[in-house]
């Protein structure tokens, strides 16, 4: 049996709820660090950091379900959905630091989200994941049938959003931003390499 | 115009008790204090307690030992600060590389406290220790023909680990009018809270220039000097559309990056709102008038 057999085997063996229990309790610790003066001088920016920064990491564990399948043989696909939807929780939370801890006046929301380049870039991301994490359910994938697949094409706008907004909101050109956009960017040209053709007679043999 | 502060924290209360110090500041303000302290305390009116020591050395931004931050508290350690020396030269009587002790020498080191307002909207307010540029300037002697002043900070990639990054093209370096750099408002600190400054807030010698964003205080200097033309600074260069020469602190003028309508306060904890930012970070009194006539949305 191959590693990632054994690893497979593994994975298969894992329940995914108490994943998305663990899932769910960043936040709060981070939260708990803010108050607790873990998260330094500036705890507003440092969770509106962390929680953008887990999100767009979980965004991009999504897209490397399938190159890690098929160039690496683990299979993760069972998580994937909750790796979509963990992401898009933490996306939540880091929205909702802004508006409700940093920013709190509506008419200077509305005039960041319509002035400041990079949250319109970080909004309109945000906005794209939105249709994705509702239909993210077992009826949802029913019910549109071919057409679900269609509508989760939209993760990779809001993917390179993401990544284009943390870019933008750094003083200058900043490496770590940019190792995020590279590995998108290496994500999506892993995707691109054609398939070889199926050889059935060795198949056979 | 003189413009002295005979009050330091010394005469107020026993060093290194900042909580005290901090209760009478508060106290201060409520009691009309601000008469006792002088012209620059009565100018210059601060309803906010200081950000904590802690605060202060350990939430920076200088980007030589990177842009986290915490690095600079982290990894500035490394910069050897003794000896230290200005290259003073330009348009001035008395050019030459002065001695750190010779910078110092005569000079009336005086406490203020300054608001200090970065351009990512947050800010502090600071007990600096130090004295006025115009003092140094004058002690080398200014030429008549000279209008700017230019600064470079040290650069020294074996000790700054940053600068391996090129997110800032090295030395940093920035510049003053010279009408600005001689407002007695501006100084060159050498202390914080009655200390030393640490590495990491720009030691030996750094600037303060109270009514203008952060990156334009620029921090342990190695060269001064004086121009007829106006010096290049660095994050101009790194993006003109978003950092001007001036950079002085406006609420109305729109950074496309951050709103600069308000501010958040360093300390303040995660349930502390934003506060409005003043015009010219408060000093608009003392300072308004170099700029009378300015597009200040052009010049900005």
């Amino acid at each position: 049996m191959s590693l990632s057999d054994r690893i497979n085997a593994g994975l298969r063996r894992v329940p995914t709820w108490p994943l998305y229990a663990m899932g769910a309790l960043p936040p709060f610790w981070y939260f708990y660090l803010g108050l607790t003066g873990g998260l330094g001088a500036e705890p507003i920016s440092a969770l509106e950091h962390r929680l953008g920064l887990l999100g767009l990491q979980f965004l991009l564990l999504g897209l490397a379900v399938t190159p890690l399948r098929r160039f690496a043989g683990i299979n993760l696909i069972r998580f994937r959905r909750m790796i979509g939807l963990l992401a898009f929780y933490y996306i939540c939370m880091h929205l909702l630091t802004w508006l409700v801890l940093d920013i709190r006046d509506p008419a200077r929301i509305w005039a960041d989200i319509v002035k400041r380049p990079y949250i319109t870039v970080g909004m309109v991301g945000f906005l794209a994941l939105v249709p994705l994490a509702a239909t993210s359910n077992n009826a949802s994938v029913r019910k549109l049938g071919k057409r679900w697949r269609q509508l989760h094409w939209l993760v990779y706008p809001a993917v390179v959003l993401g990544a284009v907004h943390f870019v933008m909101l750094r003083k200058g050109w900043q490496i770590e931003p940019l190792v995020y956009l590279a590995a998108f960017v290496i994500l999506i040209v892993l995707r691109l390499i054609p398939r070889p053709p199926v050889v059935r007679r060795s198949a056979r043999a | 115009m003189a413009y002295k502060s005979k009050l330091t924290w010394a005469d107020v209360t026993p060093k290194q008790s900042w909580l005290n110090r901090r209760q009478i500041i508060a106290g201060a303000s409520g009691l009309g204090f601000g008469a006792i302290a002088g012209p620059i305390a009565a100018a210059v009116p601060i309803e906010r307690e200081p950000t904590s020591y802690e605060d202060i050395t350990s939430y920076n931004n200088f980007y030589e030992f990177g842009t986290g931050k915490e690095d600079p508290s982290r990894y500035a350690d490394a910069m050897t600060t003794d000896p230290w020396s200005v290259q003073i030269d330009g348009l001035v009587d008395r050019p030459g590389s002065y001695d750190l002790a010779d910078v110092l020498k005569g000079m009336d080191i005086e406490e203020r406290i300054y608001r200090f307002r970065c351009v990512e909207a947050w800010s502090m307010v600071i007990p600096w220790n130090g004295f006025e540029l115009r003092a140094l300037l004058e002690k080398v002697g200014v030429q008549p023909s000279a209008k700017y002043v230019a600064f470079e900070t040290l650069y020294r990639p074996e000790e700054m680990r940053g600068t391996r990054s090129r997110v800032l093209e090295w030395p940093y370096v920035e510049g003053l009018r010279l009408d600005e750099a001689m407002h007695p408002l501006t100084m060159v600190a050498t202390g914080i809270y009655g200390e030393s400054l640490l590495n990491q807030n720009g030691a030996p010698l750094r600037l303060v220039v109270p009514w203008k964003y952060g990156f334009k205080s620029i921090k342990s200097i190695v060269r001064i000097t004086l121009t007829d033309s106006e010096p290049p600074t660095s994050w101009n260069k790194a993006n003109p559309r978003e950092y001007g020469f001036y950079s002085n602190v406006n609420p109305e003028v729109d950074h496309p990056r951050w709103s600069q309508a308000s501010e958040r306060e360093v300390g303040a904890g995660i349930f502390a709102s934003r506060i409005d930012t003043l015009m010219f970070n408060g000093y608009a009194e003392e300072v308004a008038s170099l700029y009378a006539g300015m597009d200040l949305s052009r010049f900005f």
